[in-house]
């Protein structure tokens, strides 16, 4: 199991030009961790993440876009990986962040929390490459090679609360840097 | 055929004047023979089909983000229930999601709010207070209205409806 934020703090180690996608607490905890112009965090409703990914991904084919989900979330959007896998991005990085609960919501379980294997989800609804990581040292070792594989690729990261940080929704839905978004992404 | 009021080349055509290339859909009654199918195969149009609604929404959005214009068709049904992502991320989020809406069971001719089918009647009233332009087409002539309304959507960052009110053939 892994600290959330250390999982995301060794992703930021390696970024290059990356479109970052995050929902709830891991968008709060990127916008602190590692800001950049690049991080998408206007998702505007639980479970919609993969989908502005996708939408992203479409957009700017020569861009890699990598989505950091939550394992509630996609529950809420299992249709997606489906409406994914049919579009076949080769620029989709689709990490999960499996902590079995809904943490925004009260930390409430997720149903059959820790019993089903996303992976195999992705990988039967038709995503190229899938992976399951939940060690710090594994996921540092093999994230050159999820970000070089042509997607779809799915990750599931186990992971757990790492330190607080602040929380700040209007900064989450910023339209200023939603616009400062396009202008950098355009101009990339 | 001559004498139908409602084409598909026309909506089309529109889109093509807006100047969409992606368009995201969820097969509709209404829509989906001629219209839809016809989008399928034009090689101008890159189709997104979504397994759900609230999906539409969102790819539309990431699309905007990448710099993209794109129309969503669904169905009367899907609108209603994708709801809280058009609030959340088309209204609230400010993106310029067009949305093209089946009024599937509309009576011709008859105004959508005098329509005996519930979910028809309920529809503009809740763009309205969504706070979302909506037009209805239901004759060629209308279909002059799809492109400028896509195109103030985009300008102003803010979504709009277009709601097709007979089958276009």
């Amino acid at each position: 199991m892994m600290k959330r934020d250390e999982m995301l703090k060794a992703f930021a180690r390696q970024r290059k030009d990356e479109i970052l996608v995050a929902v709830y607490t891991a968008a709060q905890e990127i916008t602190h961790i590692a800001p950049n112009d690049l991080n998408y965090t206007f998702v505007g409703a639980m479970g919609q993440g993969s989908s502005h990914a996708l939408g992203l991904a479409l957009g700017r084919p020569d861009k890699k876009v990598v989505v950091f989900d939550g394992d509630g979330s996609l529950l809420m959007n299992l249709g997606s990986l489906v409406t994914i896998a049919n579009q076949a991005p080769k620029n989709y990085v689709h990490c999960l962040c499996e902590n079995g609960c809904y943490e925004t919501n009260g930390s409430v379980p997720t149903p059959r929390a820790g019993q089903i294997r996303f992976a195999d989800l992705a990988k039967t609804a038709g995503y190229k490459k899938t992976f399951e990581i939940s060690d710090l040292a594994e996921w540092e070792r093999d994230l050159p090679n999820i970000l070089k594989e042509e997607g779809p690729v799915f990750v599931t990261l186990k992971v757990e609360l790492g330190e607080a940080y602040p929380e700040n929704f209007a900064r989450l839905y910023s339209l200023e840097h939603r616009e400062k978004f396009r202008r950098t992404l355009a101009n990339s | 055929m001559a004498d139908y009021p409602l084409t598909a080349a026309s909506i089309k055509n529109e889109f093509k004047r807006a100047g969409i290339h992606f368009v995201v859909a969820l097969p509709d009654r209404v829509t989906s023979h001629y219209l839809l199918k016809g989008l399928m195969a034009d090689p101008e149009f890159r189709v997104v089909q979504v397994c759900k609604e609230d999906e539409g929404i969102s790819i539309c959005a990431g699309l905007y983000a990448a710099g993209h214009k794109s129309v969503f068709m669904m169905q009367y049904t899907g609108f209603l229930d994708s709801i809280n992502a058009i609030r959340g991320v088309a209204v609230e989020g400010h993106f310029p999601v067009c949305m093209v809406v089946g009024l599937l069971g509309k009576e011709p001719d008859l105004a959508p709010t005098k329509s005996k089918k519930l979910g028809v009647k309920i529809t503009e009233p809740i763009l309205d207070v969504l706070g979302i332009e909506h037009h209805l087409i239901e004759r060629n002539a209308d279909t002059q209205a799809i492109a400028p309304a896509i195109d103030k959507a985009f300008a102003n960052s803010s979504p709009t409806a277009i709601l097709i009110g007979r089958e276009p053939r």
